[in-house]
């Protein structure tokens, strides 16, 4: 097959893009730049500084970063540790990470609630040794619990992707020239793992942002991250051109997060966009 | 190529629309959980009409569909305020009562009631009623309860559960404050808007629910929960701590009805389906599944259960009753109005 014909084969993906981003992506900017009337107009978007929905985006903000650094710390020496192991079949170890994404997202985060609960699994077995009991049911604790816990994997899987494709010569090189370990990890192998944190912060970052899902659960609804706002007035208040507006508002806090990260990373730029 | 590729599409498209080939002889859209499976599959026996039977969550999920005739249903069971609403958009057809005579086992009290949004009794058949109240767990609250007041009190921080709906919620808090839980009166509501942030600041309320207030209270998480009399019911039978009770200022009455969309195919056979469900011994064993009080005296007399049938959770007397007010559609402005003090509250 040559060139001309391989182009053919992105025809059903073309195709998939235009009805399923493309055109419902227009059709958000339609409805947000509107309103009820099919007029013109930016309330929808002027609305986010009113100040319950500028409370429930700045604790997405923070609850959403918040759990981005927490993987970070935790899947970044996982990644280190998975990659440096010796071992025949290593995939086997990477398998056992993505087999929780196996079962249903909504399951898993129920069964939080369970474990969770008052009277729940954990604080059952805590008051059977007399322990302390854990009451973060319903509080931003067990939302960031249920972020970090359900996108961990992607933040482990790029990193280490792309700490097992770098070159092993590079880092004997360096001590070779005498950099101790820290040093190689911090001018070597970190900067060389860059495209890979820098895609699993993307990775977490914007679905822990958008999650409405996450806050209802574990935050029994009494906490209204800017998420559970727009479910809101597309369900409840039937009302699709403040959603799509306050959706237009999210993304570009998505786009102006994205830039802020790679702009410590010109050169991986391909990778995220 | 070109010509393979192209094949490889027409067959896919031909499969994607040969997808929706099976017909019904009537489609039927109703809340979960709301009908015992062996009704249907009895009345299909009967009459040999094939039945779809679909699910909804919230009227507000509902609406939409019926609407736009997405869904092109036969019978839905829409609540009080809702049936309002879509009589006055025109959405509903007229029933023909001739096909329906089962409709003298439903208690006039009943068809009464249903004027309050079904002005002429032309177009809905009352399914199921109730009222909402408060449940609570006797080992955690030893004194009487008999006011909302209680779901303000300090005492049991962080052991309510409310009701993760905006009418529900702001219904019981101007019942609490002695409005009509109709009011579209903005003070009134700013009022009631204070009174659910308090409850909320105060760490009253433990979490917004809808479904899991039955798990939560039967699980014993919590002391107090706002829920509908027929999940109590329930509840009851699987932990026998927990009382129910309508509180003295008021609640809401609430009926589910049968109504038939203007734009339905099998308009007969949906009649059929209402009276086949208002027959005495069918009403009976779907009371006997889903719990929730049945308009129907007929089935009412064949309960055999003394317990159940002088029960005053399902079937509450009249002075109880003469407190409790219907919802009613308040129109697009109000129902903004309370979307936007709710995210108050919740924020």
């Amino acid at each position: 097959m040559n060139n001309k014909r391989k182009k053919y084969l992105a025809f059903p993906y073309v195709l998939w893009m235009a009805a399923f981003i493309i055109i419902p992506l227009f059709m958000i900017i339609y409805y947000g730049l509107t309103n009820r009337n099919r007029q013109f107009t930016f309330e929808n978007l002027t609305i986010i500084a009113e100040p319950s929905n500028l409370k429930a985006l700045w604790l997405s903000l923070k609850l959403s970063t918040l759990s981005t650094i927490l993987c970070l710390i935790l899947a970044y020496p996982l990644a280190s540790i998975l990659t440096k192991i010796k071992m025949k079949n290593k995939s086997i170890l990477v398998f056992i990470f993505i087999l929780p994404m196996w079962m249903n997202f909504l399951l898993r985060t129920l069964a939080w609630q369970t474990l969770l609960d008052k009277n729940g699994v954990i604080n059952t077995v805590l008051t059977f040794f007399h322990l302390p009991l854990i009451n973060i049911i319903n509080t931003p604790g067990a939302i960031i619990l249920g972020m970090v816990y359900n996108f961990l994997p992607f933040m482990i899987l790029p990193i280490y992707n792309t700490l097992s494709k770098i070159d092993s010569s590079v880092v004997d090189a360096a001590r070779d020239l005498g950099a101790n370990e820290f040093q190689t990890f911090l001018r070597i192998t970190f900067p060389l793992s860059l495209p890979g944190v820098i895609s699993g912060i993307t990775m977490v970052f914007v679905p822990a942002l958008t999650t409405f899902v996450i806050s209802d659960i574990l935050g029994g609804s009494k906490i209204l991250l800017i998420g559970n706002v727009i479910e809101q007035e597309f369900k409840y208040a039937n009302n699709w051109h403040t959603g799509s507006g306050l959706s237009l508002v999210l993304m570009v806090f998505i786009l102006i997060s994205m830039a802020l990260v790679s702009k410590y990373d010109k050169e991986s730029e391909g990778n995220i966009w | 190529m070109k010509k393979f590729i192209s094949v490889v599409l027409l067959i896919i498209s031909a499969f994607a629309l040969s997808g929706c080939s099976k017909k019904y002889d009537l489609y039927v859209y109703n809340w979960g959980e709301y009908m015992d499976p062996e009704v249907i599959k009895q009345f299909e026996k009967e009459t040999g009409l094939t039945v779809s039977y679909e699910n909804f969550e919230t009227n507000e999920d509902m609406l939409p569909k019926v609407a736009n005739g997405a869904g092109s249903y036969d019978l839905v069971c829409p609540s009080d305020y809702m049936i309002q609403h879509m009589i006055e958009e025109d959405l509903l057809a007229e029933l023909d009562f001739n096909n329906i005579p089962n409709i003298s086992n439903i208690g006039s009290q009943y068809m009464e009631s249903s004027k309050a949004f079904d002005p002429d009794n032309k177009y809905s058949v009352p399914y199921c009623w109730g009222t909402v109240g408060i449940l609570y767990n006797k080992k955690m609250v030893t004194e009487p309860v008999d006011s909302w007041s209680i779901l303000w009190d300090k005492k049991y921080k962080d052991n309510v559960l409310m009701q993760n709906s905006v009418r529900d919620a702001f219904g019981i808090t101007l019942k609490y404050l002695g409005y009509s839980l109709n009011s579209t009166d903005k003070e009134e509501l700013e009022e009631a808007k204070e009174k659910l942030i308090e409850q909320k600041e105060d760490g009253i309320v433990q979490a917004y629910v809808v479904d899991q207030v039955r798990d939560k209270m039967i699980g014993e998480s919590a002391a107090l929960g706002v829920i509908y009399s027929g999940e109590a019911i329930f509840t009851q039978r699987e932990n026998p701590d927990l009382e129910y009770v309508v509180p003295k200022e008021g609640s809401n009455l609430w009926i589910d009805s049968w109504v038939v969309p203007k734009n339905a195919a099998h308009k007969e056979n949906a009649e059929k389906f209402i009276n086949f469900l208002c027959r005495a011994d069918i009403a009976l064993m779907n009371f006997e599944y889903i719990t929730y009080s049945t308009p129907n005296e007929a089935a009412k007399a064949l309960i055999e259960d003394e317990n159940i049938k002088n029960s005053t959770v399902a079937f509450p007397d009249n002075a109880t009753l003469a407190r409790c007010e219907t919802f009613q559609y308040l129109g697009e402005d109000a129902d903004e109005l309370y979307n936007e003090l709710w995210k108050e509250v919740k924020s």
